[in-house]
């Protein structure tokens, strides 16, 4: 059965009338869509994203309850929630207490919080595997608080977390597909509107995929050689 | 007298581990501490650098600063106290992610905002003091166990502190490298620097110190000049576990 799909796609791909010619034709814009949306959108919320999560674990490891309970809150909500439906509250919900975004902005902040949140975690265990002794070191040389997570546990633990956060961001690039159903033109939306007045589903729909996966690959060997500069100060 | 100490207890939830410390420090003078595992030893120091606060206690410092953990005390005052001495840990705990110059200069540059390249020259001279010259350059882990001490002594020295404080720095050791560690410290008595040294090391403590205090279930029971506590210990406690360390006396 799944020989005979692929023989099936193969065929589609490879014999049909002018499907090279859609294929070529179509990858220019989706290419485009991935340029100017995709990446971008991926980028620049993963980044705020980090900023959310480095300020919520840390409110997280912090000993006072009162500061912990809406960084407790936060996690949970958005943890506990579908990312499609954080897209819609953002763009198609907030409009109805006059609060009216486009779509790009409204991805970005959806997008953003979402990655926050998860990464949130991912910070805070890896800042919680730095060992004591560490944080007693940076004390008994004079540091604050803030000082020895800047300086010594924060760098280490950055370490730690290259791969468990190289996956949150592989899965973000991958979720900003999502983005297509508030408007915003990026790779597979572009796929869906020549799919629309071709009708070759599966061969613009696989062409999409693809380019996610190359995409992909090209972040994991990124991810590869960040970990490898970092390597140098671990003991082998 | 570089800090006197009085009434200082501390106990963890219910666990009473310092009961009733009473305990001088002169300056330039080396006091050692020995006494069975759990009796509070580490504890003590911890309280003296403020990694733990006491439950009570008064500590008076020679330039009249003074602490009274009976009320409750503000961060500026735990990390003023916190600043006055430098601490060597059982297990290093050296900056893994930084050389071993950059471990010895980072309080200097970063805490006590020195300029950076006369704290890598003070950086540098620490390190050759410790025997250590030709190896500023490498991480931690590409040290022994020795020479990881070393960089956390100079490390401890770098921010000159008034007082020094060892909490077994020489019990991770293989026993061929315990000499190194053991001559860099005394070496640090002979040039007047005030510490506070928790060993098992005997011959370290009758050479070197000029106190030794032992402990046992967070009192000191015993304490006086090195010979007489060694040598004639008046207290069962004491003769027990010298008897322990030293099978062949
Ligand atoms: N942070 C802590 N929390 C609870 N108990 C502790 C803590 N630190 C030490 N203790 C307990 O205090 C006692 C004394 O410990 P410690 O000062 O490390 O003794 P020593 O250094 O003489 O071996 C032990 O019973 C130990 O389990
Ligand atoms: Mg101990």
């Amino acid at each position: 059965m799944k020989m005979f799909l692929v023989s099936n796609l193969l065929f589609t791909v490879t014999n049909g009338s002018g499907n090279w010619d859609l294929i070529v034709r179509a990858l220019w814009p989706m290419v485009e869509g991935a340029i100017k949306y995709t990446i971008p959108l991926a980028l620049v919320s993963f980044l705020i994203g980090l900023m959310i999560a480095l300020l919520t674990a840390v409110m997280r490891l912090s000993s006072v309850a009162i500061v912990r309970a809406p960084a407790v809150f936060y996690v949970s909500a958005i943890r506990g929630t579908p990312l499609l439906v954080q897209l819609f509250i953002v763009f198609y919900g907030l409009p109805s207490i006059g609060l009216t975004i486009d779509p790009l902005p409204s991805a970005v902040i959806a997008f953003s919080l979402n990655v926050g949140a998860y990464a949130s975690e991912v910070i805070r265990a890896s800042i919680s595997s730095i060992p004591k002794g560490q944080w007693e070191a940076g004390y008994t040389v004079g540091m604050t608080y803030g000082t020895t997570l800047r300086r010594i546990i924060l760098p280490q633990a950055t370490r730690v977390s290259i791969p468990p956060l190289s996956n949150t961001f592989i899965s973000l690039v991958k979720d900003t597909s999502l983005a297509s159903l508030i408007l915003v033109t990026e790779l597979f939306r572009k796929a869906q509107e020549i799919a629309a007045n071709t009708f070759d589903f599966l061969l613009l729909y696989t062409e999409a995929a693809v380019l996610y996966w190359i995409i992909c690959f090209l972040l994991s060997i990124v991810q590869e050689i960040i970990e490898r500069r970092l390597e140098r100060y671990i003991a082998k | 007298m570089l800090l006197s100490i009085q009434g200082l207890q501390k106990s963890f939830g219910e666990l009473a581990v310092l009961k009733d410390i009473d305990l001088d420090v002169g300056k330039g003078k080396v006091v050692t501490i020995m006494g069975p595992s759990g009796s509070g030893k580490t504890t003590l120091l911890r309280c003296l650098n403020g990694l733990e606060i006491p439950n009570q206690g008064y500590y008076q410092f020679h330039d009249g600063f003074t602490l009274d953990f009976n009320q409750k005390l503000s961060k500026k005052e735990m990390l003023q106290l916190r600043r006055k001495s430098g601490m060597v840990f059982q297990s290093y705990n050296l900056f893994p992610h930084k050389t071993a110059l950059e471990n010895v200069i980072e309080g200097p540059v970063i805490v006590q905002k020195k300029d950076k390249q006369s704290a890598i020259s003070h950086a540098k001279q620490l390190l050759s003091k410790v025997g250590l010259e030709d190896k500023m350059d490498l991480y931690p882990h590409q040290l022994s166990g020795g020479q990881q001490q070393r960089v956390g002594i100079a490390r401890a020295l770098a921010i000159e502190p008034e007082l020094m404080l060892f909490d077994e720095p020489t019990s991770a050791l293989d026993p061929e490298l315990i000499g190194d560690v053991l001559g860099v410290i005394k070496d640090l008595a002979n040039e007047g620097w005030t510490m506070v040294v928790v060993t098992h090391e005997v011959s370290f403590a009758k050479h070197v110190s000029d106190h030794v205090i032992f402990m046992d279930g967070g009192y000191i029971v015993e304490q006086g000049n090195p010979k007489d506590v060694l040598e004639q210990p008046q207290e069962p406690r004491t003769k027990q576990f010298l008897k322990r360390i030293l099978p062949e006396v």
